[in-house]
């Protein structure tokens, strides 16, 4: 392929980190892109096409792919920019008010003023939230929660310092009897002997010797069911992956983690990297991949610089790189792959696109991924909290895994509070555990406050009444009840809650998210937060049934013909608002 | 397509469409069987020369035990699938996303829209006069072809044709995300400034006449156009070798656009700046 390039040069300083990548393909333009925009904080025109010359790729399609994530910009902007959230949990928790002061002392969002409004940052617990960023030859990254304007303004002003410093946190730590949480805000997060002397990598040298199908069988008898959201049996998709005759394999370990109101991920990986590593290294042991790509959201600095040292580690210690652990013939190592700001890159085909160096668009399935999957091969995506599980079924044993939680929802859940809650984090409870007692856990809805509503799921699951809170949190139990528990959001909504700007927020971040490729999520997303905004603001296009009408005539399109979870989910907490918290009455009104 | 197939002959895999049973060749799709058996299922991305993009949405056809609707245009008929192309879901299906591509593009010219849309009812404006749509102005930015993104329904086929699947002169892409998604060329600099050799592939596949030759879209301004008045010769190009097919389209004894036909074996209605574009010496008078 001969490639027609612009007339136009990189900056020296635009030119020396390109040419790092010189002799690599495609598979590193999303790396490069990220190498320019921690340089100089935005893409030139002579940036992406020194990109394009050295990775080979035709500039258009490098421009379409630098455009789809909202982390970079193609714009001059300057070289400190802060994101602050205005999600649903920091929505909750004052982030307009924080937005109104900025636009006040800074100007509105955007390039110029240096702050933009960002989609959940994932610190929901930590609400109001920012993420200060500066480039440089080291870039930097601070993040501010839980915050207030004028700490923002003071760090828009003078930058932000080195990746903060902060440890992880969880209310439960140091409890007994915490599986999954057992290290995290107790142990070392940088210490891989710490990490041994707590019983890690035991998990590995049993699965060695267990061989792959004895870890398969394992892990399908403690009937792991994947966390992601979609609540797949782990352990059929590893063995449909291991059987694949075609090599090589690959594993990916999806912490995307961008749903909002979630931040499980982050807290596992911040707390307990290593767990993380042994994990991925036991999964691609056991559907026979040699390679692993964790691919982390691009707002997670603590976590990537925590990661990185637990693989750099390992790969010291021989838990990476070949013959592992002295295993003759097990040779796996893991890569991580930063996103750059899209939610539909968790996707799990989007995930490949964008690993890839394409456009983060979800392919059609069939294919499905243990057939078709990275770069075409065979290929297991889980869940962060999903693969964490697997060292503690083969460390307890798959039958002891069962008893805790529920016949058909087994083992420990983590769920992640946040809102109107008085100890938000993330908890973790076997299956099975009502909702009610979940809350308690976390002390309710402040003092003098009544319950409104739950957000169970995300923005893509649905609304809970207060009447309903004796709901057991299992698969069966949430599906049962027309809902979902998806990636574990609980986030909670008191009586000062104000539920129409809540609905609106999730209907913007459909829009914001949808990558476009189909016309049921491209454009419903953007009609049904129209239609929201009149109802809400009380002015029907003729009469507020008609407004309903049309909202769910459109919701129908995007759950029955979108090509992927995002469409077919984005009106599921809009209708349960509408029809479980009685809002369609209140709009009528 | 009537590529003469030469190998074993296919298996027949048998389904139900809608009630009745068929039986169609191992690998075809639901849109093959419905074809076969005279039913006319609407498509807009599905291209006769392309690999399904699954884009658009308008074909969506019930699968019993689907979750969710599917894609005629690429799903491969299974052994004893029922297939209902005309229920409840089907239809509202097929209305509401007539619907939401009417509110926001312009549809005047994409052909048999306005058939589809009178058949299941489909009123894009009860979207309400404030609905965000995609209007632009035309860009004209060079003397053969001009792009009119305000009716592109982002069927992929340009792109396509464009990329590796015929082309590989990789001048357009999809850029941006969600509705702010378009095609374009690096930082939308102007075609004569791209990769583009104007092959006028891309306008070959265009499913919507947001890309259209000059000629046609001066006519169109000018309430020239006439298709009713327009014959159409297929001829051999003259340029070289290859012998591609012509299409010429003529208007008053003009030239007005050339296209080629897809059924040819060998360049699948693909052709070269000189046979698409380079005709005005045959009409020096
Ligand atoms: C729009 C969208 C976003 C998603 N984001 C994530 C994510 O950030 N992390 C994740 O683990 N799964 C995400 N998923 C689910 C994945 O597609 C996939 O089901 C999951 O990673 C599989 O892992 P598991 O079986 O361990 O749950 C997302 C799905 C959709 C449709
Ligand atoms: S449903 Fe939305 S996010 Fe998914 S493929 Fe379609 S446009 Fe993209
Ligand atoms: S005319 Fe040919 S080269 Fe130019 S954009 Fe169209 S398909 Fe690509
Ligand atoms: S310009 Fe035409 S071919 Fe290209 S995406 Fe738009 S409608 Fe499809
Ligand atoms: S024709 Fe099938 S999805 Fe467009």
């Amino acid at each position: 392929m001969d490639l027609k390039l612009l007339d136009v040069e990189p900056t020296e300083a635009e030119r020396v980190v390109v040419d790092l990548f010189t002799g690599m393909g495609r598979d590193q333009l999303l790396p490069a892109l990220h190498a320019v925009n921690d340089r100089v904080g935005w893409i030139s025109q002579g940036a992406l096409n020194h990109i394009c010359r050295v990775l080979h790729v035709p500039p258009a399609e490098a421009y379409g792919v630098a455009s789809f994530y909202s982390l970079f910009s193609l714009s001059e902007r300057p070289a400190k920019i802060t994101h602050v959230c205005v999600d649903l949990a920091c929505q909750v928790n004052g982030a307009k008010a924080l937005c109104d002061r900025l636009t006040d002392e800074l100007g509105p969002a955007g390039a110029k003023s240096g702050w933009l409004r960002s989609p959940c940052l994932g610190v929901c617990e930590k609400a109001p939230a920012a993420l200060a960023f500066e480039a440089g030859e080291v870039a930097k990254e601070q993040l501010l929660a839980p915050t207030h304007a004028g700490e923002v303004i003071a760090v828009a002003a003078a930058g932000p310092s080195h990746v903060d410093g902060e440890r992880a946190e969880v209310p439960q730590a140091g409890s007994p009897g915490l599986r999954l949480l057992k290290r995290v805000g107790v142990v070392d997060p940088e210490s891989l002997d710490d990490y041994r002397a707590t019983g890690g990598y035991h998990a590995l040298r049993t699965a060695l010797l267990l061989g792959p199908s004895g870890v398969i069988r394992e892990v399908s008898d403690a009937k792991l069911m994947g966390r992601g959201g979609a609540a797949f049996p782990t352990g059929r998709k590893w063995d449909a992956t291991a059987k694949q005759p075609v090599r090589p394999h690959y594993l990916v370990c999806n912490a995307d983690e961008s749903e909002p109101g979630t931040f499980k991920d982050r807290l596992l990986m911040e707390g307990d990297p290593f767990a993380v590593i042994e994990s991925m290294t036991i999964a691609g042991f056991a559907a026979g991949c040699s390679r692993g790509y964790l691919y982390l959201r691009g707002e997670y600095p603590r976590a990537l610089h925590l990661l990185r040292n637990a693989i750099s580690k390992a790969r010291e210690r021989n838990f990476l790189g070949e013959n592992i652990m002295g295993h003759e013939g097990f040779s796996f190592d893991i890569e991580i792959r930063r996103g750059a700001g899209a939610y539909i890159c968790g996707e799990e085909t989007a995930i490949f696109n964008s690993i890839e160096g394409f456009r983060g668009e979800p392919r059609s399935k069939p294919p499905f991924p243990v057939e078709k999957g990275l770069f075409g091969k065979p290929t297991v995506v889980n869940n962060v909290e999903t693969l964490v599980n697997v060292p503690v079924i083969l460390t307890e044993g798959c039958e002891a895994y069962t008893r805790v939680g529920t016949e058909g929802s087994t083992g420990p859940k983590l769920f992640c509070l946040s809102g109107n809650v008085s100890r938000p984090g993330v908890y973790e409870v076997p299956f099975g555990t009502t909702l009610g007692e979940l809350l308690d856990l976390a002390g309710g809805v402040p003092p003098g406050r009544e319950l409104r509503a739950v957000l169970l799921g995300g923005a893509a699951g649905g609304f809970v009444r207060p009447d309903e809170l004796d709901l057991p949190l299992t698969l069966e139990d949430a599906r049962a009840a027309g809902t979902t528990l998806g990636s574990g959001v609980v986030l909670v909504l008191d009586d000062t809650a104000d539920l129409g700007s809540f609905l609106l927020r999730i209907a913007a971040f459909f829009r914001d998210e949808s990558c476009g490729q189909c016309v049921p999520c491209r454009i419903g997303t953007v009609r049904q937060e129209e239609a929201l905004h009149r109802l809400v603001g009380k002015r029907p296009l003729s009469t507020s049934a008609a407004d309903l009408q049309l909202l769910r005539e459109v919701g129908q399109v995007m759950r029955d013909s979108s090509i992927c979870g995002l469409g077919q989910t984005a009106w599921n907490a809009i209708e349960s608002a509408l029809d479980r918290l009685g809002y369609a009455e209140e709009a009528a009104k | 397509m009537t590529i003469v197939e030469i190998g074993l002959p296919k298996r027949l895999v048998e389904m139900t469409l809608d009630g009745e049973s068929v039986r169609v060749p191992e690998g075809a799709t639901i849109l093959d069987a419905c074809t076969a058996k005279g039913k006319s299922i609407p498509t807009l991305c599905y291209g006769d020369t392309l690999k399904p993009a699954n884009a658009c949405r308008v074909c969506m056809v019930e699968v019993e035990g689907s979750r969710t609707l599917v894609p005629s245009c690429s799903r491969k008929v299974e052994p004893g699938m029922v297939v209902h192309t005309d229920s409840e879901r089907t239809q509202h299906s097929r209305k509401l996303v007539l619907e939401l591509l009417g509110s926001a593009t312009d549809l005047s010219t994409t052909p048999h829209v306005d058939e589809w849309m009178s058949a299941c009812g489909a009123d894009p404006s009860r979207f309400g006069p404030e609905a965000e749509t995609k209007l632009q102005p035309t860009i004209v930015d060079n003397p053969l072809y001009v792009r009119d993104y305000g009716k592109c329904i982002m069927c992929y086929k340009c792109v396509d044709a464009c990329g590796d699947q015929w082309q590989n002169s990789f001048a357009i892409s999809v850029a941006g995300r969600g509705f702010d998604s378009r095609i374009s060329t690096e930082f939308s600099t102007p075609l004569p400034d791209s990769a583009c050799v104007y092959c006028g592939n891309c306008i070959e596949v265009c499913p919507t006449g947001a890309l259209s030759f000059k000629r046609e879209h001066d006519k169109r301004e000018d309430g020239t156009w006439d298709e009713s008045a327009q014959t159409q010769t297929t001829t051999v190009c003259t340029f070289c070798g290859v012998g591609c097919n012509l299409t010429l389209h003529v208007q008053d004894n003009e030239i007005v656009k050339v296209t080629s036909p897809h059924e040819s074996t060998v360049t699948h209605g693909n052709l070269c700046i000189k046979g698409r574009f380079g005709w005005q010496h045959v009409q020096n008078r």
